[in-house]
């Protein structure tokens, strides 16, 4: 080639120094064709580059940190109007608000800490506020006041967006979803103080720790309201519920409803948690006590992560723990220890859960705060606040905007940037203890109809779903392939192999939809009926080949000598239809006989493995079948292009044909057939319709042939069109995609620069 | 003798001719069952009368086409909660397509044989395909016309055939104004609303356009009103006629004429009758629109779908293709470079296709697409137009996807022609581009073609890319019509492949779709195979060429 090159180039030298216009026009055009070949040929690697790159460009966001910048710093808005028990962000991070000790509701600018609008709660004359509380769950915005003469308040703080003259308007306010009238829940009047609601629109619950001053001392007190809306009148009337909860009282520092009224936690000063259910709300049982903190530590806070499964505990020594209501091996629910995060050295003052994922932010008596994700257990930001203990602090709905008021009187506004907390190489690769999981898993669970939904993106279960069916694949593929690659190329006669090695490399050319669709709807009733007869099938065959070629030397010389050699798979087509009819056909017969029905029930009643119709077996068989022609094609030629010589020198020094076979020429080819083989796999490993048809695509981790399975590929296939673009679940689909590319991309080139080196031998041979 | 023969490596010389024979017989076997089951749907089958008694229940008759049966061991079928006497050794049981969706609430059960009392064929049983509820299976009793009878028992027969030709001539004539006529004035306004928003966008909006925009609306609203009359007229008239029907056990159906798309008696057919039958039910099957969520009817949107997107992913691999193999051949230098470029090339065709399609979703119908709809059309936002998965999208990622096919063949092509022809063109003053153009590719063009006919084979079959990049399970257009600018390349299309996957596994029933996609699947094997065996063919005879001008 390079030969060529130069005779072109001193061919154009002579032109040029005769040439007229067209002469140099035909030049010009040759130099355009040049440039524009060249280009062409090398954006062959830029588009794979491109792919590469550009699903490395998708996924990156995943692993990069957060980070938070702080935006604004000024005086607490409204001081005098007493302690911030609470501060809050609403949805557009615009309009913050401060809720006061003495019922006073301030909403200000985010932004500047203007004072926006003063609103004061609708108390009863002659009643202090003793105790306060954020309703649950929080995104609701109702909060609660408990009163000094047992009864509460419930007040609901909304903002009501609006475009006058295209600019966006914020208007802030107060409602009362219970009614303006405080509602009784201890009948006898004394203080509540310590109080939790749940607000639903039928029915809301309230709990209080009544005042130790009251006659028969301080209680737990739940009340209930069916709200009954009548026909006639706006007016809905309240029915209540109430009882006691069995439990001592006095020490209890948070009382925690979760959103289903269904479970109430109790945590005191020691640490100590004590779980009730209340789906009975006129008798609560206790299900469980437990101890949260290690000796010497107290609780300092205590929050619901988003969802109200599990709760967050924050001790003196700066841990957070997370505890779920799990079920343990008796069937019986429990509290667990899910994880435990090390925020700082000195207390934990307070815990905000995210609203829209399974995340927190801290602040702690060491002045900093941090944002974690509790699934992926990363620290998404550590930041140090400055001088001052912070006070209260609030994460807006959208988990990118933080205020936090410090001792000193100032409050301090963050932005956040936390896009992809959920993924981290633990999550996606190691178990994860989810919430209300007996115990750490691997499990693959993208998406579900609720926000406060865990996403489970543990790639663990595909990946071995992925190796599962390829192996099985193989476990069909490679003999068949390898054995008959060897037949075709050395002992086949060419007038056979003329038409033979076509029509095998035509299986590789059928869609594989149609062999998923015949795998699924056609193959796996079949084996489904008669499993035993095709395991009889894989010894049966083998045994009759091979008897019938014992036979064969004794047929009479008239018919030996009219069928050459090498036309042995022509003969033994029919003994493999008769064989594979006997086997199928004493199928039923036996598994009656040997295992008293069916052999299904026999796997499942006496060794507990259980049977799916769409199984590993029948994707094995189906993608085998697609794999086949890849590495028979490869191996073929490798086998069929080692030297004559070689093999010539071989028999004439005596050796057998089968001796040859064995001892030279697959020797010789084996770099070849290896690259066949690893093709194959590659093949196998990316193969979409056959596994998406032939398995029920469940993400199980079962190693079980009568299992279904999901693969990467099968997964993408699945979820792809419902994944929202750039969300979490769209980078960690693209991530099975860029692993896909990736594991080919290796064993292709591996395979390829085997071969390359083979050809090179061959011609040095 | 054993122990000589075992040593002498026959027996696995033989194994391994026996590996050979199975590769063989599955391939064989796959075609075969795909031809048998697809090819036998069309015909009309012979209905069936049974009565039929279970045990301890009154006897009852049902109609239908034994579609399928099974024998069940007795041991089995006692596992499965049937009662079997001692002397049973076998339960065999029948799978009767017995329609009547309408009435009995499932068009399929299966029978016992033994509950059999009689079976028979009578000539009089007839089978209607309906638009809805699938097939009816019963006996003629009356023709009305506007409510009135006019005509009953065995003369209703030839009437009926009469009425439902007219029937489906209305049929045709509503088809064609709703699809054609009303289709292209919907498409029309919409065109008049984009052009609106736009000159709204651009403040161009004056009272001068409006006035314009509000003329062209009216002009549509005119011809729309005249079509919905004429169509008012037809609908009065297709709905005049009902055929009073009588199932197995007597319920009188009426089935308006308007569902019917044809009335046989398959029991009464010559074998004549039937072939004319099966040749337009395989007509109907290749050129008419789906029926009933993908179950019946014919699948002529998604082969124009195929083929579509076949020509549009042709029209672009070819020239990439052709051109990464000169180069590789003819001008670059064979060292590092080609080397890599031939490794990325293998590598392109060992990438899954389906992260082509997660690649293809996220570059060109995202990014791509994205960006073309904020630049060129942003009077159609919040509705997508290339910012969604479509047919330009789909054929430039099976592009992608196809690349080595085309590279590799063509490539081949050029490695096989002698040095000497190029030698002599060049030696004769010709450029690089001229002999490349004149001599080199001519000659290599038939292995051009190959790669481009396997490039296409391998494009037909691909399903798992196309999921994410444009395929739908029903398009309500085609992307090629009447309306300007004719060829909608922002469409989402239907294909074969998909077609398959859809059908079979996502359908609600899919015992009634699994004869179709059985039909639907030797469709696409016969076009898979042909096109390969045409590449196989073309390769041959080139390589006879070389051989000979190299001799």
């Amino acid at each position: 080639m390079s030969k060529i090159n130069n005779q072109t180039q001193s061919n154009s030298g002579l032109q040029l120094s005769s040439g007229g216009t067209h002469e140099k026009w035909r030049l010009i055009k040759d130099a355009i064709a040049r440039y524009g070949v060249i280009a062409g040929g090398l954006g062959i690697i830029f588009a794979i580059a491109l792919i590469f790159f550009y699903l490395l460009y998708v996924v990156y966001p995943l692993f990069i940190s957060a980070s938070a910048e702080p935006v604004a710093q000024y005086t607490v808005p409204e001081s005098n109007l007493g302690k911030t028990v609470l501060l809050e962000i609403e949805e557009q991070n615009e309009v913050g608000t401060r809720f006061t000790d003495n019922g006073k509701v301030v909403f200000f600018s985010v932004a500047t800490g203007k004072t926006i609008l003063v609103e004061s709660v609708k108390l009863p004359a002659d009643t202090q506020i003793v105790s306060f509380s954020q309703g649950s769950p929080i995104s609701e915005g109702a909060v609660i006041y408990g009163l000094s003469d047992g009864k509460a308040v419930v007040v609901k703080h909304q903002y009501k967006v609006t475009y006058p003259n295209n600019v966006k308007l914020i208007t802030p306010s107060l409602s009362y979803p219970m009614g303006e009238n405080p509602l009784v829940v201890d009948d006898t009047g004394a203080a509540l103080e310590k109080i939790a609601v749940k607000i639903g629109d039928k029915s809301s619950t309230i709990l209080a720790k009544t005042s130790s001053n009251a006659p028969g001392g301080s209680k737990i007190r739940l009340s209930h309201f069916e709200k009954e809306q009548s026909l006639f009148a706006d007016e809905a009337t309240l029915t209540r519920t109430d009882s006691v909860i069995n439990f001592d009282a006095q020490s209890v520092k948070n009382i925690l409803i979760d959103k289903d009224e269904q479970n109430v936690y109790l945590i005191t000063d020691e640490g100590n948690l004590a779980l009730f259910n209340i789906i009975d709300k006129s008798t609560p049982i206790l299900i469980k006590e437990q101890m949260l903190v290690s000796k010497g530590a107290s609780v300092t806070s205590s929050a619901f992560l988003n969802g109200d499964l599990s709760i967050m505990v924050g001790d003196s020594s700066g841990v957070v723990t997370q505890w779920s209501k799990v079920r343990d091996q008796n069937n019986q629910f429990t509290l667990e220890k899910i994880r435990a995060f090390k925020v700082s050295d000195s207390a934990v003052l307070g815990i905000n859960p995210e609203q829209r994922r399974k995340g927190f932010l801290t602040v702690d008596a060491n002045n900093t705060m941090g944002i974690y994700h509790s699934t992926s257990e990363r620290q998404m930001i550590k930041e140090s606040l400055g001088s001052g203990v912070p006070t209260a602090s609030a994460l807006s709905p959208r988990a990118n905007a933080v205020l936090v008021e410090s001792a000193d009187g100032k409050l301090n506004s963050w932005t956040v940037d936390n896009k992809h907390p959920e993924v981290s190489i633990q999550s996606l690769w190691e178990e994860v203890w989810y919430e209300s999981y007996p115990k750490p898993d691997y499990i693959w669970q993208s998406s579900s109809a609720n926000s406060d939904f865990e996403p489970k993106y543990s790639l663990t279960p595909l990946v071995f779903g992925t190796l599962k069916a390829a192996f099985y694949a193989m476990l069909v593929a490679m003999p068949l392939a390898l054995m008959g690659a060897i037949y075709t190329a050395y002992f086949m006669t060419p007038k056979m192999r003329q038409y033979v090695k076509p029509t095998i490399e035509l299986m590789g050319a059928l869609p594989t939809v149609i062999l998923g669709f015949l795998a699924g709807l056609w193959l796996a009733p079949i084996i489904e009926e008669h499993l035993a007869g095709l395991f009889t099938l894989f010894i049966f065959v083998p045994i009759s080949v091979i008897l019938f070629a014992y036979l064969w030397q004794f047929f009479p010389k008239s018919i030996l000598q009219n069928i050459p050699e090498g036309w042995e798979s022509a003969i033994l087509i029919p003994v493999i239809i008769v064989s594979a009819w006997i086997s199928f056909s004493v199928s039923v017969p036996l598994e009656g006989y040997l295992f008293g029905g069916t052999l299904r029930d026999w796997f499942k009643n006496e060794l507990g493995i259980g049977y799916d119709q769409r199984n590993a077996l029948v994707v094995g068989i189906a993608m085998g079948f697609a794999v086949i022609p890849t590495i028979y094609s490869i191996a073929e030629d490798a086998i069929f292009s080692v030297p004559k010589h070689l093999t010539v020198g071989s028999l004439a020094l005596g050796a057998t044909t089968w001796q040859t076979m064995t001892k030279v020429v697959l020797l010789t080819a084996s770099p070849g057939i290896f690259s066949g083989v690893m093709i194959g796999l590659g093949r196998a490993v990316g193969e979409t319709m056959i596994v998406l048809m032939a398995t029920g695509n469940t993400p199980v981790m079962d190693i079980s042939i009568f299992q279904g399975l999901r693969t990467l590929a099968a997964n993408i296939a699945v979820e792809m069109p419902e994944s929202a673009v750039d969300s979490t679940h769209y980078r960690v689909l693209f991530l099975a995609a860029l692993v896909l590319f990736t594991f080919t991309f290796v064993f292709n080139t591996l395979a390829e620069i085997i071969r390359q080196r083979l050809r090179e031998k061959y011609s040095s041979l | 003798m054993i122990k000589v023969w075992f040593k002498s490596g026959a027996p696995w010389i033989w194994l391994n001719a026996a590996a050979v024979s199975i590769c063989m017989l599955m391939v064989i076997g796959i075609l075969g069952l795909v031809t048998a089951r697809g090819v036998g749907h069309f015909w009309p089958s012979q209905v069936k009368q049974f009565t039929y008694q279970e045990e301890g229940k009154p006897e009852k008759v049902i109609i239908g086409e034994q579609v399928d049966s099974s024998v069940t061991p007795a041991i089995m079928a006692k596992s499965t909660g049937h009662k079997m006497a001692d002397n049973e050794d076998v339960l065999i049981q029948y799978l009767i397509k017995s329609g009547n969706r309408d009435v009995s609430g499932t068009d399929f059960l299966w029978i016992e044989k033994r509950n059999v009392k009689s079976e028979s064929e009578p000539d009089d049983l007839i089978v209607v395909e309906r638009r809805e509820w699938g097939n009816f299976y019963g006996r003629v009793l009356e023709i009305k016309e506007s409510g009135k009878t006019i005509a009953a028992g065995s003369e209703a027969w030839s009437i009926l055939q009469t009425k439902i030709e007219e029937t489906l001539a209305i049929f045709k004539e509503i088809a064609h104004l709703e699809k054609k006529e009303i289709g292209a004035i919907n498409y029309n306004l919409e065109r008049l609303r984009l052009k609106q928003r736009k000159l709204e966008l651009e403040n161009r909006l004056d009272d001068n356009a409006k006035e314009e925009l509000a003329l062209e609306k009216s002009a549509y609203d005119v011809d729309y009103k005249q079509y919905q009359a004429q169509l008012a007229d037809l609908y009065l008239k297709i709905r005049r006629d009902v055929l009073v029907a009588e199932t197995e056990n007597g319920t009188q159906v009426k089935i308006p004429l308007a569902k019917v798309v044809r009335v046989f008696q398959p029991n009464s057919m010559s074998v004549i009758d039937k072939i004319s039958h099966y040749g337009s039910k395989v007509f109907e099957f290749l050129t008419e629109d789906p029926r009933e969520a993908n179950t019946e009817g014919g699948i002529f949107p998604a082969i124009f779908g195929t083929v579509m997107m076949v020509l549009m992913m042709s029209v672009i691999v070819t020239p990439f293709g052709v051109i990464a193999a000169v180069y590789l051949r003819e001008y670059a230098k064979q060292g590092f470079i080609t080397r890599l470029i031939r490794i990325a090339v293998n590598n392109l065709a060992g990438v899954p296709s389906v992260v082509y399609g997660v690649f293809g979703l996220g570059f060109f119908v995202y990014i791509l697409g994205g960006n073309i709809d904020r630049i060129f059309f942003p009077e159609s936002a919040p509705a997508p137009v290339y910012g969604t998965p479509g047919l330009l999208w789909a054929s430039i990622t099976l592009a992608l996807l196809t690349l080595p096919v085309v590279i590799v063949s063509t490539e081949e092509g050029l490695a096989r022609i002698p040095s000497s022809i190029r030698e002599g063109s060049l030696a004769l003053g010709a450029t690089k581009l001229e002999t490349l153009w004149l001599t080199v590719l001519p000659m290599a063009s038939p292995a051009m073609m190959t790669g481009l006919i396997l490039a296409v084979a391998r494009a037909a079959g691909e399903v798992a890319p196309l999921m994410l990049v444009g395929v739908v399970k029903l398009a309500p257009t085609l992307p090629l019509d009447g309306n300007f600018p004719f060829l909608h390349l922002d469409r989402k299309f239907m294909h074969l492949g998909f077609h398959i996957y859809d059908v079979g596994f996502q359908s609600p029933n899919v015992e009634a779709a699994r004869p179709l996609v059985y039909a639907t699947a030797l469709l696409l094997v016969l076009v898979i195979v042909g096109l390969n065996l045409a590449a196989i063919v073309i390769r041959n005879n080139l390589r006879e060429k070389y051989r000979a001008l190299e001799g």
